[in-house]
């Protein structure tokens, strides 16, 4: 049986597989045994008190889903007393989530969450930042050295931070993270999106635009995980589309030291346990012994396209 | 007494079943039923009111991603069976619609939680409209096999879309059927309707599914009779169906602490009471 142990900084998990912010909660007990994942990546909090987006929160879309939540949030004491307890009951490390609307907001959140049961922070700094006119705080890199700058100095909590494939220099923005203190990259969230009923021709979100996820964006995941790999030394997590262990591991070749599943566990419920067990059987059938030695283990032929250059100049 | 859903916690297990479609066939020009046979004894774990999420097959022209939320139209007798009754209409049902008998289908659940209904109850009353039906049909059986009696007031657009013998499925009952065709299911006829249904045959309890103008109608309506239990079947949009995602919410008056609720978890049936009337949304 290959080991399937993997490091997060300074971190050990049992396994590269922990659910993704947002699509998790206590509930999925029922359909899963929760001390068989590598961690338990718990739904956002937000320090302020929040309601959530209008409803339909949701809408169905080619080989993925969009929606727009809004992150319902009643507060970190809440959080604290209600939320976070029924997670710590298992004997698997638990990753606190958190959503702000300022750096300020974001740096006490943090600093209040870095409790002993806490194993990491996760700043999903992919929200908006309303010192920038709403814009997500990990679109610039200078926000987001600023957001994470202002967490390193609060927390010496292991501290995640989670991107936005929205970002158009996404290696400029790691770095900047990286700059910053930031402990692992969780690359990424979900990508802006919009869909119409053409019948009522109303938006089919109430929040008009939202998050797409799902297989639909997997290459670009893979893709913004193997450019922050190339950028950064810390590690990264990935996430996006992952449906099965093909799906992880071919992020962990991409770069990835860990994976996150989100959308799938919506299609069925126990898809984390299966595609762990997926792992096990990959890892015999490939031989490979232990599961950390893929990441970032795509072969890439540096030498491909000037020999293709060559090549092609024998046409005419 | 009512199951109030501000506190409820269901604690169940939830698995995956692997299905057969044993038969599949059109009721009328909307709606078609479908019979499965699931790959283990879930009949007697299906409450009524309660649903599965369905995994809608990719057909050429249908795509759907999700799973699909559907209430139960039937469980039983065989250990193995479930029953669904849908309305044609959209990516998933149309893709569903294409299943051929003998094709498989994966369903996740039971999921959601079950009428409040006593045995000792005299009567009950049945206010349902389009697939409101399909949800209460097992209601219906239930109130049959523990020999209450029923009033069922069933409204539809016209007589051709009623399944007046779909929905009964061999129970009798005091039947009332309103049309759009005729105005009978006008909200000002209804209103005059149930107050002298309650008035004469004084039901135990009042349940409701499939429009949303009735359930309105008769929040006001039972705003005079305090003490009869009322519930509705609700709908939302949903992802997760188990209370994960925060996708199917809807506001409700907890004795005055208005809160969101999960229609997958802490519903699909609610105190009509508790509901509070929306504005539309997006």
């Amino acid at each position: 049986m290959a080991n399937l142990n993997v490091r997060v900084g300074e971190l050990n998990l049992r396994n590269p597989i922990m659910p993704a912010s947002g699509c998790f909660a206590i509930e999925y007990q029922e359909a899963l045994d929760l001390n068989r994942l590598g961690a338990l990546v718990v739904k956002s909090v937000s320090p302020k008190s929040r309601a959530g987006n209008p409803t339909p929160r949701v809408a169905d879309s080619y080989s993925g889903m969009l929606n727009s939540i809004g992150i319902p949030s009643k507060g970190l004491k809440y959080y604290r007393e209600h939320v976070l307890p029924p997670y710590l009951k298992f004997d698997t490390p638990v990753v606190v989530s958190i959503s702000a609307d300022t750096t300020d907001e974001f740096a006490d959140a943090c600093e209040e969450m870095s409790l002993p049961e806490v194993a990491a922070i996760e700043a999903n700094i992919s929200c908006p930042n309303l010192e920038a006119d709403g814009m997500a705080f990990a679109m610039s890199p200078d926000t987001t050295y600023k957001a994470v700058a202002a967490i390193r100095r609060r927390t010496s909590h292991p501290f995640w931070v989670k991107l936005t494939p929205n970002a158009s220099n996404i290696a400029t923005v790691a770095r900047a993270a990286e700059d910053a203190g930031a402990d692992a990259i969780v690359m990424g969230n979900t990508v802006l999106g919009m869909a119409i009923d053409v019948r009522t021709r109303k938006p089919k979100l109430g929040n008009v635009m939202g998050g797409l996820s799902g297989p639909a964006i997997k290459p670009i995941a893979v893709r913004l995980v193997h450019q922050c790999y190339r950028s950064v030394r810390i590690p990264i997590i990935g996430c996006g589309g992952i449906q099965n262990a093909e799906d992880a591991v071919e992020f962990m070749l991409a770069g990835a030291s860990a994976v996150q599943v989100g959308t799938a566990s919506f299609r069925d419920p126990g898809v984390m346990q299966k595609i762990i067990d997926g792992l096990g059987a990959y890892c015999t059938e490939m031989g490979v012994e232990s599961i950390r030695d893929l990441t970032g283990k795509v072969k890439l032929d540096r030498q491909l396209s000037d020999r293709w250059l060559r090549f092609a100049q024998q046409s005419g | 007494m009512s199951a109030s859903p501000c506190s409820v916690e269901n604690a169940a297990t939830v698995a995956s079943y692997r299905c057969k479609v044993a038969e599949h066939y059109w009721v009328n020009q909307r709606y078609k039923y479908i019979r499965l046979e699931a790959d283990a004894p879930i009949a007697s774990i299906t409450k009524a009111g309660q649903f599965y999420q369905l995994k809608c097959p990719t057909t050429l022209e249908h795509e759907p991603f999700l799973l699909r939320p559907m209430s139960v139209y039937g469980a039983g007798p065989e250990s193995n069976r479930i029953e669904f009754l849908y309305n044609v209409t959209g990516v998933g049902t149309k893709a569903m619609a294409s299943l051929a008998e003998g094709a498989s289908m994966d369903i996740v659940g039971p999921l959601g939680n079950t009428f409040t209904f006593s045995a000792n109850y005299r009567r009950i009353l049945v206010v349902a409209r389009g697939v409101g039906l399909a949800t209460m049909a097992p209601l219906i059986k239930q109130a049959h096999a523990a020999g209450v009696d029923i009033t069922a007031v069933m409204s539809a657009r016209s007589p051709a879309d009623l399944m007046e013998k779909e929905f009964l499925r061999g129970a009798s009952a005091d039947v009332r059927s309103v049309f759009d065709a005729d105005g009978s299911s006008s909200v000002e006829a209804m209103d005059v309707l149930l107050r002298e249904l309650i008035e004469t045959q004084r039901p135990d309890a009042i349940y409701t599914c499939g429009s949303h103008r009735l359930l309105m109608l008769l929040q006001r309506v039972l705003a005079d009779y305090p003490r009869i239990t009322a519930e509705v079947a609700m709908e939302q949009r949903m992802a997760c169906g188990m209370g994960v995602c925060l996708s199917c919410v809807r506001l409700f008056d907890c004795d005055g602490d208005r809160r969101f609720l999960r229609v997958c978890r802490e519903g699909p049936v609610f105190p009509i009471r508790e509901v509070v009337g929306e504005v539309e949304f997006g």
